[in-house]
């Protein structure tokens, strides 16, 4: 079975160059078998749709942990006999024990952000839309992708396990800094659990180098013929961006990760020294905790655009699609990616201005943190005059996008406060920083990524998801994410550190209370609404309403010229020639408002 | 029974949304498509102005019950320019955010798609881009220009009559060490702490540990008008010493000696009046997660005058004499053991290992 697996991923790869093969491909793809279409499948779609319904399974609970920490911080005297029934002797009689809130703050990080924002985000769409929007059979190597999803799968099965260990889970935060990441006395989460926490994440790294690797040949070398760089849509533009980030950055977290496992386990001093704990002296000396704050956020940083940039990429493809008009600036769009991708490699510092770190490298730091202000408000220009003097259709995902948007510049702008130093001496780590972390990186990047769902839902599935859903799910989500996150930075701005499991005994933050309660009744409300997604998502893949046109949206990019429900190599005949970019949002000629990337330019007609 | 009330209540609850689901397709069709499509777009048009506006209503009323619960005026010199610069950073990206989110949920419903519209070709312009390169890039500049000028003063030297207070965090609990009259900060070498009679780790053999004062219950005296030089050091994991009424913070990190200065300008008196909290105090966060008591590491700040701050460090005993009380004169910080009575105190107390 194995041996006919890698045949026919070798063969298709070799498809994509000679773009001959494809009636072979017909009957290939009758024979195989449940395990190698659905489980053990090479085929990019397959993959993407794993990485997809992984990242749902993993959103879901992520969400519920940060439901469980929401019912602590806005109710912190009352008690919830249900938490007992999920978290056990966590929360007896109901009341969340504060190491296990810190436990559920550190899971609930590093589930969205890795697990859910980077491989549910961009291991779904790189896999999905790079082959089909560039022309290709497969990925260059289907086997590597198969195993990228596998590596991914092992680290999540060792992260869930390790929310089960007795000492729970890490509960060092997501950035897990040591020295409390490193000792066993500094905290129970410190023991097994971030161990397992640490093998995880290195299972993680290697799946994250292995599918970024992955998309950058694939985009670098099997565009099929006439699609030049240039004529590439801009979701691929993004992907090639965030892949080549986590490709570089990646392995600077993984050494960051040795040093701290050699650290735990076999007595080294990397991050520490001069350490009292547990009531003695311990022998290290001569470490810098520092040191790794330095290569936790050499990625940490570029993995903020890892999550913003395949949004950026897909809110540009469907603001264009669904205005029926070009995206503006394409070039200029390409070249904020550019500089966004340059500049998230020298920025790291601003998460550690206050670190003790010499002030001058901080200067220079904020100089660099507030170009990257540029790019970005670049963009958000030309996603304005996109939608200038359109033919806005309101579908599902030109919702998302706009709201991608809109978040983008809540969340963007405040980042001017914080890469500021100046000002982040006052507002780091307080509630400021939660609320602009959320707002963009967070809720942004959802929207981008619920865009994508929304928008390419047809291509995946061959059907439509319910489209009333999709706007109590868009409406319920937009307003609740402005009403858990804006009044933070009002909380931040007072103050109000990040990471407390109650405020009540602080006379400067205690008058949030009621705040807190009112945010917490949000966040309840939120998470729900989003099975309404779920619900519609699901139920749509068997019972959703079946496409009658391969190219519902009316748009320009190759994935629309493959059948409705594309077999494995995407293209029955052979894989179709590009003649044009892919945003020709006019009139064709024939009272149609787009022409397709496949149809040759007209006498007299202008390339873009 | 409530696991299977709850398995009831979950399973109507999708039963209901997938009925909504299937109603409003099947409506659709009834109604005809292409007419659905198009009241839904205006419907959905319109929501997204009503959207913007009670958006704006409701930032308007988060403005207004937010307005006495923020921190009062600052209580730092190095505050007052913060202040400013946080308003001016607020009013620029104000502007900004009003006019582009405008802009985005205006475009939504004036270029709602209607049968006579015909979206405006329009792929690149040149100038456009380089006029919204240039303008942000312009305002950039000048926010780090305002920044940089005043992260140099922040994080510049202290001035020479700074008071100096050592500041250490510990799981979970602020330690506030005072230099004495010598005004020096004895060494500490973390070999020597000892929670019974140790807890910074002060090294006997050095004599300007004789008259630091220790107080362990995180209470921090500084003087109002007086410049104010903290050293931060940290036991165990990294702290954070969080001083949100001072605009300031620094990262307490273990092995790393973290400094920074401000001045106080209202004593603790003078903020309740202000802020008509007879309970107000200064306190200090940690603002670093730190572990399972994080939330719970408070110290506080009295700032007094002049004379208060005196009388006050007069009754404060030595750490040394209070870990020591036969053998050490009943030292008082104004008075300055002699090197010899130092050296044979220090001979009998240094550490046995």
């Amino acid at each position: 079975m194995s041996e006919k697996v890698t045949l026919e991923g070798a063969h298709v790869a070799h498809g994509g160059h000679a773009g001959d093969h494809g009636d072979h491909h017909g009957h290939d793809h009758h024979e195989q078998h449940f395990i190698t279409k659905y489980i053990f499948s090479q085929d990019h779609k397959i993959i993407a749709k794993q990485f997809l319904i992984t990242g749902i399974i993993w959103a879901v609970i992520g969400a519920l942990f940060s439901v469980f920490f929401r019912l602590q911080l806005g109710f912190p005297d009352q008690t919830f006999p249900l938490m007992e029934k999920f978290l056990g002797e966590w929360a007896k009689g109901g009341k969340l024990s504060p190491e296990f809130y810190y436990a559920l703050v550190t899971m609930h990080g590093t589930i969205l952000v890795f697990f859910v924002l980077t491989a549910g985000l961009s291991g779904t769409f790189a896999n999905l839309l790079i082959p089909l929007q560039i022309g290709a059979r497969d990925m260059a190597s289907p086997f590597m992708n198969m195993l990228s999803y596998w590596f991914f799968f092992v680290a999540s099965i060792v992260m869930f396990i390790s929310l089960f260990v007795q000492t729970g889970p890490a509960s060092g935060g997501w950035t897990t800094y040591p020295p409390l990441s490193a000792l066993k006395e500094a905290s129970i989460g410190s023991g097994v659990g971030m161990d397992l926490w640490l093998i995880s994440m290195a299972l993680f790294v290697v799946s994250s180098l292995l599918g970024g690797l992955n998309y950058i040949s694939t985009i670098l070398n099997m565009r099929t013929k006439g699609m030049s760089m240039t004529r590439m849509p801009l979701t691929i533009w993004a992907l090639l961006f965030t892949a080549v980030l986590g490709v570089l950055s990646f392995p600077v977290l993984f050494s960051g990760f040795v040093l701290l496992i050699f650290d735990r386990n076999f007595g080294t001093s990397f991050y520490l020294s001069e350490i009292f704990i547990g009531g003695k002296a311990l022998p290290h000396i001569g470490g810098s905790a520092i040191l790794y704050q330095h290569l936790f956020w050499f990625l940490g940083h570029p993995e903020v655009y890892i999550i913003m940039l395949p949004g950026m990429g897909m809110a540009s493809e469907v603001l264009a699609c669904h205005s029926r008009k070009p995206i503006f600036g394409y070039f200029a769009m390409i070249i904020s990616l550019v500089g966004i991708t340059v500049l998230a490699f020298l920025v790291w510092a601003h998460h550690m201005f206050v670190t003790g770190m010499s002030p001058f490298l901080g200067s220079i730091f904020v100089l660099l943190t507030l170009l990257i202000a540029v790019p970005s408000a670049v963009k958000v220009f030309n996603w304005l005059t996109t939608i200038w003097r359109g033919n806005i259709k309101f579908t599902p995902p030109m919702m998302f996008a706009l709201g991608f948007v809109s978040l983008f510049i809540s969340g963007g702008l405040t980042g001017i406060f914080l890469g500021n130093s100046a000002l982040d001496i006052h507002l780091h780590d307080t509630y400021f920083v939660v609320a602009h972390f959320h707002i963009v990186m967070g809720v942004s990047a959802f929207f981008g990524m619920f865009a994508g769902i929304y928008h390419w839902f047809p291509k995946m599935f061959g059907r439509y998801m319910n489209n009333t859903l999709a706007y109590f799910h868009f409406f319920i989500t937009f307003a609740g994410a402005y009403l858990i996150f804006w009044p933070m930075h009002y909380e931040g701005v007072a103050g109000m550190p990040r990471r407390y499991y109650d405020y009540s005994v602080w006379e400067s933050f205690k008058h949030f209370s009621s705040l807190n309660a009112f945010i917490s009744i949000v966040v309840i409300i939120v998470f729900f609404a989003q099975f309404i997604f779920i619900v519609n998502f699901f139920v749509s893949i068997f019972r959703g309403r079946r496409l009658t046109t391969p190219n519902p949206w009316g748009a320009t990019t190759l994935e629309w010229t493959t059948p409705i429900n594309p077999g494995h190599g995407n293209w029955p005949g052979e894989i179709p020639e590009v003649h044009r970019w892919a945003y020709d949002y006019k009139d064709d000629g024939n009272g149609g408002d787009f022409i397709p990337q496949t149809v040759p330019l007209k006498a007299g007609e202008e390339a873009h | 029974m409530s696991g299977f009330i709850t398995i009831v209540i979950i399973s109507l609850v999708f039963i209901i949304i997938y009925q909504i689901a299937k109603a409003s397709e099947y409506a659709t069709i009834l109604r005809g498509e292409d007419k659905v499509r198009k009241q839904v777009n205006r419907l959905m048009a319109w929501l997204l102005v009503a959207f913007f506006i009670i958006g704006v209503w409701g930032i308007w009323e988060c403005h207004l019950y937010m307005a006495d619960k923020m921190l009062p005026v600052s209580a730092s010199e190095h505050g007052e320019q913060y202040d400013l610069m946080f308003r001016v950073t607020i009013y620029v990206t104000g502007i900004v955010f009003f006019i582009t989110q405008a802009l985005l949920f205006w475009f939504a419903f004036k270029y709602q798609s209607t049968e006579k519209r015909t979206p405006y070709y329009l792929a690149h312009n040149n100038k456009l881009e380089l006029i919204w390169t240039t303008i942000p890039a312009i305002a950039m500049a000048s926010l780090v220009a305002v920044g940089l000028r005043n992260w140099s003063k922040m994080t510049s030297e202290a001035p020479k009559n700074a008071q100096v207070v050592e500041i250490v965090g510990k799981q979970f609990n602020w330690v506030i060490r005072y230099p004495g009259a010598d005004g020096v900060l004895g060494k500490r070498d973390f070999r020597k702490i000892n929670d019974a009679n140790n807890v910074l780790g002060l090294d006997w053999n050095d004599k300007a540990n004789a008259d630091d004062v220790i107080a362990e219950n995180g209470e921090m005296h500084i003087v109002k008008g007086r410049p104010v030089k903290l050293v931060i050091g940290s036991r165990d994991v990294i702290h954070d010493v969080g001083l949100p009424h001072f605009r300031m913070k620094m990262d307490a990190v273990p092995g790393i000696v973290t400094t920074i200065w401000f001045t106080p300008l209202y004593t603790s008196e003078e903020m309740k009046k202000i802020t008509g909290n007879p309970n107000f105090v200064y306190e200090i966060s940690c603002d670093q997660m730190c572990g399972k008591g994080h939330y719970s590491m408070r110290g506080t700040v009295i700032v007094e005058t002049e004379a208060e701050h005196k009388a006050w460090m007069e009754k404060q005993q030595s750490y040394y004499a209070i870990q020591n009380p036969a053998k050490a004169p009943a030292a008082d910080s104004t008075v300055i053991p002699t090197a010899d009575t130092t050296t044979k105190a220090i001979t009998m107390n240094t550490p046995s290992k």
